[in-house]
């Protein structure tokens, strides 16, 4: 490692993961060759840190609701603390689309909560999150809401169905601008990404499936992010489908951007994503770049490598690191590889007690 | 134009059907309307042929059907009938009675609304916080309290106790109908229109903070909320929109409610409006009257729901440009959103 960068890590108050592991490398000071390892994360070849630091840094992120026991009886129940994100470490570096894979219901979504600082009023959020560098607290990451960090929701059941599409992409002007300067821009955008000006008039259930991917996305492009989080932004599209609407993700991650992108399907991940984050029981198990996946020799978590075997290609085959699940778990060829993961999440849950799948 | 004559029919039907149990409910009462008018004292002491000429008077032995078609050959000749009881056409009757009637639930309809749903929002930005547990338990203690019971409480503690205001009627006793000044009117609109409002308020505040609950954790303020907007201007743009349609159906819905705490009411500040009138009809045996008043009852709160379900069609764009495609199928926004949301889970 870059001596003069270590210390520049240090000077910005970033802890330091120092172990390399196995697969360390020489490290580049802004641009990384493929796969190296350092931060306890691999490298894909466009991940970059042009000042020294991740775009977003998220670490030992910890999320829990304090709810009432279910399993007491119910006039006696006390509340105790259930964590569902559990120490929790991903960063984003600037030119990159990362991918967090896991099963559905996972709480993945919590992920995307916690990161752009919105609290359910009954949940417990620890860790620490640096955005461009700069540490933030929940205060500054409610300002960086919207400015700087954006949302891209799943669907238009995210939008106002009583507020027409236009007054809603254009949203509220904040720090002394007008709301002319909105329009135009979201005028500018609308024509940048194909929608005619007919659709500012529409309300969100006119909208086609297309037209609103791309009006959720000028929502999350109003505000000239640095960093899109994309929760699920392209449910019910088969593979080829979902990879092409993700173009405009690449595009915007090219300009020297950031996207995290939220999906439990780790085909369209693996097309799309140049890295990889393996989000299994709360947590991220195994953050690494899209090419380590060509093998399962190059993956280090015993889940990841069970992730690879269950793809199409090496023909949905479970060998989980719970032998019960490869034991049972064959279903026939019939098996989606969205449910193929979510059958090796089922594995140690328990609801996949006695078969690895639900099929 | 189709829809129109649509809720005609079901006006009409409803009024035929109100009208009917009125008579059947009079007819099977116990009480002889000569004994219940005359009073028990001068009916003992009444000669057995003026006894006869007063029951034919009442009508009493004339048999249910035969009473029944004749008000209604005359109802639908725009003739509803003369009260026996106040000697005078019923139509004159409900409209003396209606004006009282209509102002102080008007006045209690639109304070009950406000309030209620002021407190609605409010407890529910604040939920589970001191504000919210107050206004909750404002509302579970009045939601179970009984109208007439809070009536008497408010004359004994403002009437009686305090003196600010007078015990009962609309207008002041032994003034002349001439002199009545508007304030004298509104001096004693306030206790009644008070207690039917402070019993309202809690039915609505209690649905309006479900419903608010329900705008704050939907998907769209969560996505509102991650593009920077705060809770007050999320609320300002998002949830009065989404709150209106419940807010109006609510409202609506509440008059009948409102006619109904009008009867007691009215009754315990002896009111002279539509449910005093009501009470004295059903007591007397007075089915003109009651027939009458339960008819002209059911056209407004008929009314009331007609206006929610227009102004339905106003507010909700998904109604409005429904409507132009084609009438009660499933517009095909919301199947396709159905259909994108579905696979993906």
């Amino acid at each position: 490692m870059d001596s003069r960068e270590h210390e520049r890590f240090h000077a910005e108050g970033i802890p330091h993961d120092h172990d390399h592991g196995d697969g360390a490398r020489e490290h580049a000071s802004s641009r990384h060759a493929d796969a190296q390892h350092h931060h306890g994360h691999d490298h894909a070849c466009v991940s970059r840190h042009p000042h020294g630091h991740h775009l977003l840094q998220v670490e030992n992120l910890c999320v829990s609701f304090s709810m009432y026991d279910p399993d007491e009886p119910f006039f006696r129940a006390r509340k105790r603390d259930v964590k569902v994100i559990d120490n929790l470490g991903i960063s984003v570096h600037e030119g990159e689309i990362v991918a967090v894979v896991g099963a559905s219901g996972s709480g993945k979504t919590l992920l995307a909560d916690a990161v752009m600082g919105l609290f359910e009023p009954n949940a417990t959020v620890t860790g620490t999150v640096w955005f461009d560098g700069v540490q933030q607290d929940a205060l500054g990451l409610s300002e960086l809401r919207g400015r700087g960090l954006s949302l891209v929701p799943q669907s238009v059941a995210h939008l106002d169905p009583l507020m027409k599409v236009g007054a809603q992409v254009e949203g509220l002007p904040r720090g002394g601008e007008t709301r002319q300067a909105r329009r135009r821009r979201r005028e500018e955008l609308f024509s940048r990404y194909g929608l005619a000006s007919e659709v500012a008039e529409m309300y969100p259930h006119e909208l086609s499936g297309g037209m609103a991917r791309r009006v959720l996305l000028c929502c999350a492009l109003m505000d000239s992010p640095r960093v899109i989080v994309a929760d699920e932004p392209t449910p019910g599209l088969d593979l080829e489908l979902a990879v092409r609407a993700m173009e405009d993700f690449r595009a915007f991650a090219d300009a020297g951007n950031g996207v995290l992108l939220i999906t439990h399907d780790i085909e369209l991940a693996l097309r799309v994503a140049d890295r990889v984050a393996v989000f299994k029981d709360g947590t991220v198990v195994e953050e690494t770049a899209v090419a380590n996946f060509a093998s399962p020799d190059t993956l280090r978590h015993p889940f990841s490598r069970a992730l690879w075997h269950a793809l199409p290609e090496h023909g949905f085959e479970v060998v989980g690191e719970n032998e019960v699940a490869g034991a049972e778990g064959s279903c026939g060829e019939g098996l989606l590889v969205g449910d193929a993961l979510e059958g090796i999440a089922g594995a140690d849950t328990p609801c996949g007690e006695g078969a690895g799948f639900t099929c | 134009m189709k829809t129109t004559l649509k809720y005609a029919l079901r006006l009409a039907l409803l009024l035929l059907a109100v009208s009917f149990v009125v008579f059947a409910l009079v007819s099977a009462s116990p009480i002889d309307p000569v004994q219940a008018n005359v009073g028990q004292a001068a009916y003992v002491t009444m000669s057995e042929e003026k006894r006869a000429q007063l029951a034919e008077y009442w009508g009493a032995g004339v048999p249910f059907w035969e009473r029944y078609l004749n008000w209604l050959s005359a109802f639908v000749q725009g003739d509803m009938g003369t009260s026996l009881r106040f000697n005078a056409p019923v139509a004159e009757v409900i409209a003396t009675r209606a004006v009282n009637s209509l102002a102080l639930m008007a006045l209690a309809w639109l304070i009950s609304g406000v309030l209620g749903f002021v407190m609605g929002v409010v407890a529910a930005v604040f939920r589970g916080g001191l504000i919210d547990r107050l206004i909750k338990g404002y509302c579970f203690v009045l939601a179970s309290t009984p109208t007439f019971w809070l009536g008497l409480l408010f004359l004994m503690v403002f009437a009686v106790g305090l003196g600010w205001f007078p015990v009962g009627f609309s207008v002041p006793l032994g003034k002349a109908a001439a002199d009545v000044t508007l304030l004298d009117a509104a001096h004693h609109i306030i206790l009644p229109a008070l207690t039917l409002s402070v019993v309202g308020v809690a039915n609505i505040a209690l649905h309006t903070r479900e419903k608010t609950i329900d705008v704050l954790e939907s998907d769209y303020v969560r996505f509102a909320r991650a593009r920077g907007e705060d809770t007050w201007r999320i609320l300002r743009r998002h949830g009065l929109r989404n709150l209106a349609l419940p807010a109006l159906t609510l409202q609506f819905a509440s008059i009948s409610e409102i006619f109904g705490g009008s009867v007691l009411v009215e009754q315990v500040f002896s009111y002279p409006g539509l449910g005093n009138a009501a009470v004295t009809a059903g007591l007397g045996g007075d089915v003109a009257l009651l027939a009458g008043i339960a008819v002209f009852s059911a056209a407004i709160v008929f009314a009331g729901n007609l206006t929610a379900n227009i102004l339905y069609g106003v507010v909700d764009p998904r109604m409005r440009r429904r409507r132009g495609v084609a009438e009660g199928s499933l517009p095909e926004g919301e199947g396709r959103c159905a259909a994108e949301g579905g696979g993906t889970r």
